[in-house]
């Protein structure tokens, strides 16, 4: 039976081939041109691929009847963003607490002299703790979004849980914009310091001075402090842009957009995440004396001597003179 | 237990939008939000086609498996429903669903999109069954009195099928058969193939 039918086709499709010689539109349907209407394979992967149709349901995107996209944004969210990230964080947390205790806090190499020396205005350091502060409470709440699932709804109970997560999108939807003004006013207000040069060349040979009693030359910027700047403007811009599309679904961004902006908003908060460890480690435990310049506006002499000694010649100069 | 499944015959649906109107009558839904729409192809051209779309309780559903506050559950009954009670309002289960079954009652500055909405199966939701709450939150619960989902039960045309998903089938191939053609179901003709040769299943 099976056999006959097969002959059967087979010979149905000479014949369609036969027929397509002589009049190619006909024979282009794929169904049997004598049963109208049976939408084949064809019609269906047309639908498939996003083809709209019409309906009577207004909304965006009410036509489509299906939209592949989102398995592919499913995958990236779930299959590589959220394990790298978890990789990512975990990993310099866990260098950094091996290399604080193997290394060590850097310490000054000499006492104090007691002599001040301004760093930071008071505009600087308002901004920056702005910055850091509500960078804090994005990044906190913004990881609770991705990886609160996997272990807070169970220590919480779905009461607190609920309360809390809300809170979480709540202070994300809101803070976010206020950051990204915060951000763009220091990108604005530094940029000046931070473009790169050949004393910054030596400084990453010497691998900036981390181990040892190696202290390369370093202006009011060093190497390491450029390249976080650098990657909070080119990635900070391309988080606070991706936020600010996500937050404002008023303009009826459509379904491939927002997961377009989720990818390379997650993808990219995770990055500065990660780095902000290092700066934040660098800033507080790591080194001796350099807390209290963001702190008060600041640093002591031999500080200044010892970390941006370019700089320090120039002050010296600039009051001598 | 049964593995719910929705399934619509294309070749019957007249886009005649009573199972829209009988889901909103039976669960009372807000003002712009619908859990089903009919979509038309090729609307007024050779191949007309009409098909009723809503929440497919996919047995993997992307909606869940993206939910930032694991507000998604799935019954025994292989229904997929979600807890409004968690949920936030981010809108990450409709980028991630493949039908638009996600709705929202707003869609504000600032990510106030609301609690989502979508189809229940007419299964209600966490609450007590029939309570005033789930009533008011979810709408209609006629799974917990052995119903099935008043869309399909209103089909004029009975294009909409809902059930266990093994009767489904058998309902449709037994279609299928009748019609006698490779295309008579709606898909590839190596996915629902059949064999006339074959007794019925």
């Amino acid at each position: 039976m099976h056999v006959y039918k097969n002959l059967l086709t087979r010979s149905f499709a000479v014949f369609i081939f036969l027929i397509a010689l002589v009049q190619p539109l006909q024979a282009a349907t794929p169904s049997d041109p004598n049963v109208a209407g049976f939408a084949g394979a064809e019609y269906w992967d047309v639908v498939r691929k996003g083809n709209e149709g019409k309906t009577q349901v207004q909304g965006a995107e009410a036509g489509s009847l299906i939209n592949v996209q989102g398995e592919y944004w499913r995958y990236w969210r779930n299959e590589w963003i959220t394990p790298a990230g978890a990789i990512a964080l975990g990993g310099t947390l866990g260098l950094l607490a091996i290399f604080y205790l193997i290394v060590g806090q850097k310490k000054l190499d000499h006492p104090r002299t007691g002599k001040k020396i301004e760093r930071w205005k008071r505009l600087d350091r308002a901004n920056h703790w702005t910055v850091a502060i509500l960078f804090i409470i994005l990044g906190i709440s913004g990881l609770s979004l991705l990886y609160g699932k996997f272990f807070l709804r169970e220590l919480m109970g779905d009461g607190i849980w609920s309360v809390y997560i809300m809170l979480c999108k709540q202070v994300h939807n809101y803070l976010g914009p206020l950051f990204a003004v915060g951000l763009l006013f220091m990108i604005v207000r530094w940029m000046k310091h931070n473009f790169f040069n050949r004393v910054d060349l030596n400084w990453f040979l010497k691998g900036g001075g981390i181990i040892g009693n190696n202290h390369p030359s370093a202006g009011y910027m060093n190497g390491g402090e450029k390249v976080w700047f650098w990657l909070l403007t080119f990635v900070g811009i391309a988080v606070c842009a991706s936020g600010l599309v996500l937050d404002f679904p008023n303009f009826g961004q459509f379904r491939e957009t927002m997961q377009w902006a989720n990818i390379i908003h997650a993808a990219g908060s995770l990055l500065l995440l990660a780095a902000s460890l290092g700066h934040i480690y660098i800033g507080t435990l790591g080194t001796e004396g350099a807390l209290e310049g963001m702190k008060t506006g600041y640093v002591d002499e031999t500080w200044a001597k010892q970390h941006h000694d370019l700089w320090y010649n120039d002050i010296k100069d600039k009051s001598e003179n | 237990m049964a593995n719910m499944k929705f399934l619509c015959d294309s070749k019957r649906c007249i886009e005649c939008n009573g199972c829209v109107t009988a889901c909103k009558n039976e669960n009372e839904v807000e003002w712009g939000i619908n859990r089903r729409r009919v979509v038309t192809i090729n609307d007024g051209e050779p191949g007309e086609t009409s098909i009723s779309v809503a929440c497919m309780h996919c047995s993997d559903a992307p909606c869940m498996a993206v939910c930032p506050t694991d507000c998604f559950y799935r019954t025994d009954d292989g229904i997929v429903l979600h807890n409004k009670d968690i949920c936030i309002g981010c809108g990450y289960c409709l980028y991630a669903c493949p039908f638009g079954a996600p709705q929202f009652p707003s869609s504000a500055a600032f990510g106030e999109r609301g609690k989502m909405d979508k189809c229940t199966f007419c299964a209600g939701g966490p609450e007590e069954d029939h309570s005033p709450e789930e009533k008011a939150k979810y709408g209609a619960n006629r799974i917990a009195e052995g119903k099935l989902p008043m869309c399909a039960e209103l089909c004029s045309t009975k294009a909409l099928l809902a059930g266990d998903a093994n009767e489904v089938s058998d309902i449709f191939r037994e279609r299928v058969i009748y019609r006698g053609h490779n295309d008579g179901a709606w898909a590839a003709e190596d996915e629902l193939a059949y064999d006339a040769s074959q007794p019925k299943a």
